[in-house]
């Protein structure tokens, strides 16, 4: 096992990798930009390097500072986190060259899921259910005419997008066309890439996704699903363990769908097939080749560590632990607490104060009374797990557990996830990804 | 003479008038990028451009004023 790592992060994602080293004895170290350099993941690893300035491409997105900073410290491996370089191909070919193990698949894999016009076709290669779409468009006319063969809705995508940036929900020729000038900036702007693809909307789908992790002897086990269909701005806030009102059928065919794919890929370290669901059929969305925000309700009703079950595997060793191990108990609910308005869900930076969790139930977070929400990155500022016997008891304890959570200073979601939690729809497990905005007479008030 | 100011901190992603041009009540002016989210800046009267006081790419706090309008 590696005696030192770096986390090539910041947030609770930081704070929660941070953790697992401790339990397993490697030593810590983390990176910090100028805006950062009081944060708790600065504070409770071993060591801490200053990489730059405030804007991500000048600290957590510089690779080579990175990189060095790695070499300097007499770390072995590099844990990336999600988001910034964690599904970055090159970073993890600049790790190998630079023989630092880089936490996550092999380069090839990740460039091969990151682009979404490709992840398409070698999932469709595999087996795995896909919907159909075309594989790319090279301008606003030849997508209308695509159109025509395909039908609308359609939804346009950005070849290299994630996070639900550049993609939009089209009825029409002239939506469509609206959609592709607007999306092809956005996209080039965010991912470097302008290239834009279509695929069949679904109307009123659910987000499924699968937990898998593989080991470099070839072994692949999945840890079961987790359903995130309630979002806003297409980005996930609630999400739970497992996914309720699926029938064991679907639920088994989705698992083995994953699998597949994780074979055909011979997939290395954690990932997480995304499917979309609707009446009994499900279709590939994209591969994550990284841990999920979400990670926690799997290892909640798993009892597995992912972090723990990824450093094993990225050291060499084999798995823990073995398909037939792997038991479902109870279930699990996150909400993500956004540093947002509850009703515009515009961001709210600013200085937290009175910052108070309840003890007994798990919150991974990186923030204090006193801390800065800076303008700087993601505004998602902590996650709010629980697990209990059922659903219903989950979503009670949840309840109770936002209650008495106090975030003061700044506006925060959590006005909106109680609100959520009380829908009658949520409730009764009839959600799909327009849950929000079929309720924002109730939920957005 | 009014302002058209920052609503929160982010950076200057871009800028939608120069000096000279007239805007409309709620026509937007600017677009900020803070949090990883576009959020348009609107202007509250009408009126004509007569100075613009930050540029894109400019780091801005909430109330710093980015336009001066008659």
């Amino acid at each position: 096992m590696f005696k030192k790592v770096l986390i090539a992060n910041r947030g609770e994602i930081a704070c929660r990798i941070i953790r697992t080293c401790k339990e397993m004895g490697i030593i810590t170290v983390a990176v910090y930009s100028d805006a950062d350099a009081t944060s708790l993941h600065v504070k409770i690893a071993d060591e801490a390097y200053h990489i730059g300035g405030s804007a991500a491409k000048d600290s957590y997105l510089n690779d080579q500072k990175i990189i060095e900073v790695a070499k300097e410290s007499g770390a072995e491996a590099i844990h990336p986190g999600y988001g910034f370089l964690s599904e970055n191909a090159e970073f993890s070919r600049l790790c190998k060259e630079n023989d630092l193990v880089f936490v996550g698949p092999r380069p090839e894999t990740i460039e091969a899921m990151g682009d979404k016009i490709s992840a398409r076709e070698k999932m469709e290669a595999a087996g795995v259910p896909v919907l159909p779409g075309n594989h790319s468009v090279a301008s606003a006319d030849e997508a209308v005419e695509i159109a025509a063969t395909i039908g609308y809705p359609l939804m346009v995508k950005a070849a290299a997008g994630g996070g639900g940036i550049g993609m939009e929900l089209v009825t029409n020729d002239d939506q469509l066309r609206k959609a592709y000038s607007s999306n092809q900036r956005r996209a080039k702007n965010y991912f470097g890439s302008g290239n834009l693809y279509l695929e069949k909307a679904l109307l009123n789908p659910r987000h499924i996704e699968i937990q898998v992790i593989a080991d470099s002897f070839g072994d692949a086990i999945h840890l079961g699903e987790r359903d995130c269909s309630i979002q806003r701005r297409h980005q996930k806030v609630i999400e739970e363990a497992p996914a309720p009102a699926l029938g064991d059928d679907v639920r088994e065919a989705m698992r083995q769908a994953a699998l597949k794919a994780v074979t055909s890929l011979q997939y290395v370290n954690a990932g997480t097939l995304e499917f979309l669901y609707e009446e009994g059929q499900f279709y590939f969305l994209e591969m994550n080749t990284r841990l999920q925000v979400e990670h926690p309700v799997t290892e909640a009703i798993t009892g597995v560590d992912l972090v723990k079950e990824q450093l094993t595997v990225a050291s060499g060793k084999r798995l823990s632990v073995r398909q037939e191990e792997v038991t479902f108990t109870g279930h699990s609910i996150e909400c993500r607490v956004y540093a947002e308005d509850p009703v515009t869900f515009f961001p709210s930076p600013g200085t937290l104060s009175n910052v108070l969790f309840p003890r007994d139930v798990r919150v991974d977070h990186s923030i204090e009374t006193g801390t800065e929400v800076t303008p700087f990155y993601d505004p998602m500022i902590a996650k709010v797990i629980v697990h209990d016997l059922d659903r219903q008891k989950a979503i009670e304890k949840m309840k109770q557990t936002l209650l008495n959570t106090s975030i003061e200073g700044i506006k925060t979601n959590i006005p909106f996830l109680r609100r959520v939690l009380d829908q009658p729809d949520f409730i009764n497990e009839n959600m799909n990804t327009n849950f929000v905005q079929k309720h924002k007479e109730t939920i957005l008030q | 003479m009014a302002t058209i100011t920052s609503t929160m901190a982010g950076n200057l992603w871009k800028v939608l008038k120069n000096v000279g041009d007239t805007v409309e009540a709620g026509e937007e002016v600017a677009i900020l990028e803070s949090m990883k989210m576009e959020i348009p800046i609107e202007a509250e009267s009408a009126g004509v451009v007569k100075q613009v006081q930050k540029n894109e790419g400019e780091f801005v706090n909430e109330g710093d004023v980015l336009f001066e309008i008659e």
